[in-house]
């Protein structure tokens, strides 16, 4: 392209006259290595304008928004906890066990003491038998 | 509208939203957010989005909107730190390295420029919108746009004549 051409380009561009394709020749112009010496102070601003439209985000869009996703998380928090809750205040702790235990030992010991209780009254057996024998001998005044 | 059919719609332009994000935030991380935020928006709004002439030009004007405000709370929340280090950046050896590569001399004479100005130059020297594209975007007539556009030019230019000759003498 004839340097001429350029310039009035150039003169248009800082005016903010020029189109996007004329546009897109200056800057075509000030990519390539050789510029006219009183040009080369603008080169930096097109190679800039070419360079930073190549920038790009590398994040993908998401388009499920965060605070929803949170929400759902909390409520599920909330049910395990609750259902543990549940859960471990039916299930007999282990203060109750220690106190089943402790039943199933005083019962053990009651019956013992009950089972010699009754051996004792065995023998009072005799003692009635004696009772019996001796009112046959000696008749008490009975009502 | 299925959420396939929205991100074949969002795709060709998504990277448009990224860049003029990044002009004005600076930040990346920043930029990437922001781009999120404005298509999640209009995710959640798709059922308008039939209205709109071009969503394209709704997105990009829903960008700058999204990138003022954040730039607004910043400054309120007396955040401006991107701006202040890379003025403490600025070591007489760091600048001299930095004028001979052009992509970040340009960088930096962009990010002194008016708000709107960046806006603008992004939008035509940058993605080379038509004047009737920008207006629509950014709610102005046509002819305030090119003024705009020929002022921040012009800013562009002084400032590279001024390093050029300096690098030169």
């Amino acid at each position: 392209m004839e340097l001429d051409r350029i310039e009035k380009l150039v003169d248009k561009y800082f005016e903010g006259t020029t189109t996007v394709a004329e546009e897109k020749a200056l800057r075509t112009y000030f990519s390539q290595h050789e510029v006219a010496p009183h040009l080369a102070a603008y080169q930096p601003m097109f190679r800039f304008f070419s360079e930073a439209k190549k920038e790009t985000s590398e994040k993908d869009i998401r388009i499920h928004p965060r605070r929803k996703r949170s929400y759902t998380w909390l409520s599920v928090a909330a049910t395990v906890a609750i259902a543990l809750g549940l859960w471990f205040s039916n299930k007999p702790s282990a203060k109750d066990e220690e106190a089943l235990l402790a039943y199933h030992e005083t019962m053990q010991a009651l019956y013992m003491v009950g089972e010699n209780l009754n051996k004792g009254a065995d023998k009072m057996e005799y003692l009635n038998e004696f009772e019996q024998t001796r009112n046959k001998i000696l008749p008490v005044n009975q009502k | 509208m299925k959420q396939a059919e929205f991100l074949q719609t969002v795709m060709p332009f998504k990277d448009k939203l990224f860049r003029l994000a990044k002009r004005l935030l600076v930040s990346t991380e920043e930029a990437e957010d922001a781009t999120q935020e404005v298509l999640l928006k209009l995710w959640t709004n798709k059922g308008k989005m039939e209205g709109y002439r071009s969503v394209e030009a709704f997105a990009v004007t829903a960008t700058k909107n999204y990138c003022l405000d954040r730039l607004r709370s910043k400054q309120a929340g007396n955040l401006k730190l991107v701006h202040s280090n890379y003025t403490d950046e600025n070591t007489s050896l760091q600048r001299e390295v930095e004028a001979r590569d052009s992509v970040s001399l340009m960088q930096k004479i962009m990010d002194h420029l008016p708000e709107q100005q960046k806006i603008i130059l992004q939008l035509r020297d940058v993605e080379q919108y038509e004047f009737e594209e920008i207006s629509e975007m950014l709610d102005m007539n046509p002819t305030a746009v090119r003024v705009a556009l020929s002022r921040a030019r012009k800013t562009v230019r002084e400032e590279l004549i001024k390093k050029h000759n300096y690098g030169v003498g």
